[in-house]
């Protein structure tokens, strides 16, 4: 069975993650979608380097607008490179990453969370040490 | 389809495709055979859970990082010890690897020998490229006497950062063992299937990729 057979089969179905609708197009067209890929993803890298290092923004919003380019790269790779879209094709594999997504947002989120209150909430160094004394 | 079919259609485990649980909006296929997943979907989805598992991990790794990026213990702390150079040098490689490995999927699905291979060889040079950077960086560090020991930022830095590097590793030893499975066996449907398998795992390298310059790397230097 070639692989444009299972193209052909996969039309009113789903899609394979990095697959893309319309697999066996000229070899141009999909390098065109790789290279729009990855201009956005230099654009968006370049932007944050530059920004993590200028004087030119408010200091404090500095690691909030490296979060918002980090993600929207993110978004960019999964787009673009992995193919996975909000498609009907794709709707499983949206859910999975969906899920993946809240496990992970959970997991960093929860863990600064309570280790900051934890941080806030220890005795002081130096009356543990008198403590101990 | 009676309604019988219908149903021992819908308890059919191997079904992940789409067309069933009144999935409002999407057309139910007409065919039987055609709302079978086909078996690179199926591979390809159940892979994609295994990096979304891979994912998760990771993210453990960065919040173990994010809580204990402080505790230097009077130790060089990443403004000390980051080169921003090196960074950008490495996110490049990765980058364009990323890029190169879409143009070696692309050439195995056209079926193009020149393309494929030479988009293979080039994602395992800048994939080494970035190992090389990667370790004279670590060995640079360590030699200052911040090695992972150290302080509870360096152990979760180079865990973090080292367990990206040891999935590159292995992604660039599955690469060669894809590039003689492709010389050896052509383009099968089963090597077709490990080929995009590889190309999500290295995307998805270059995703986690994305987060540790950002946290790790951009933060660490402007904080």
């Amino acid at each position: 069975m070639s692989d444009t057979e299972i193209g052909l089969h996969l039309h009113d179905n789903d899609i394979a993650p990095g697959d893309e609708r319309g697999d066996g197009r000229e070899i141009a067209e999909g390098i065109l979608g790789y290279l729009v890929g990855l201009g956005l993803a230099t654009l968006i890298t370049v932007v944050a380097f530059f920004v993590s290092g200028t004087s030119l923004v408010w200091q404090p919003s500095i690691p909030i607008a490296l979060m918002v380019l980090a993600i929207a790269q993110m978004g960019v790779h999964l787009v673009f490179f992995l193919h996975v879209t909000t498609g009907p094709e794709s709707y499983n594999n949206v859910l999975a990453l969906a899920f993946g997504v809240l496990i992970v947002f959970l997991l960093i989120v929860g863990s600064l969370w309570i280790m900051t209150h934890l941080n806030h909430n220890m005795m002081p160094m130096e009356r543990i040490m008198r403590m101990q004394d | 389809m009676s309604i019988a079919q219908e149903s021992a259609r819908r308890d059919e485990p191997y079904r992940i495709g789409l067309g069933g649980w009144g999935s409002s909006g999407f057309p139910r296929a007409e065919h039987a055979e055609r709302s079978f997943a086909s078996k690179r979907v199926i591979t390809a989805f159940g892979f994609w859970i295994f990096l979304l598992s891979d994912i998760v991990m990771f993210s453990a790794l960065f919040a173990a990082y994010a809580v204990l990026s402080g505790e230097t213990d009077g130790g060089p702390s990443g403004t000390d010890l980051f080169r921003l150079e090196s960074v950008a040098l490495e996110t490049a490689c990765l980058l364009l690897s990323s890029f190169s490995c879409g143009v070696a999927t692309i050439g195995a699905r056209v079926r193009n020998n020149f393309v494929h291979y030479g988009g293979m060889g080039a994602t395992a040079l800048l994939g080494l490229a970035f190992l090389l950077l990667e370790l004279r960086d670590f060995t640079d560090m360590i030699a200052l006497g911040a090695g992972p020991a150290r302080s509870a930022f360096l152990s979760a830095f180079f865990a973090l950062v080292g367990c990206h590097g040891l999935h590159v590793t292995l992604g660039i030893l599955w690469l060669l063992t894809m590039m003689a499975q492709v010389f050896t066996k052509g383009y099968r449907p089963d090597i077709m299937r490990r080929i995009l398998c590889f190309a999500l795992f290295w995307h998805t390298l270059d995703i986690i990729w994305v987060g540790i310059f950002t946290v790790v790397y951009l933060m660490g230097l402007a904080l």
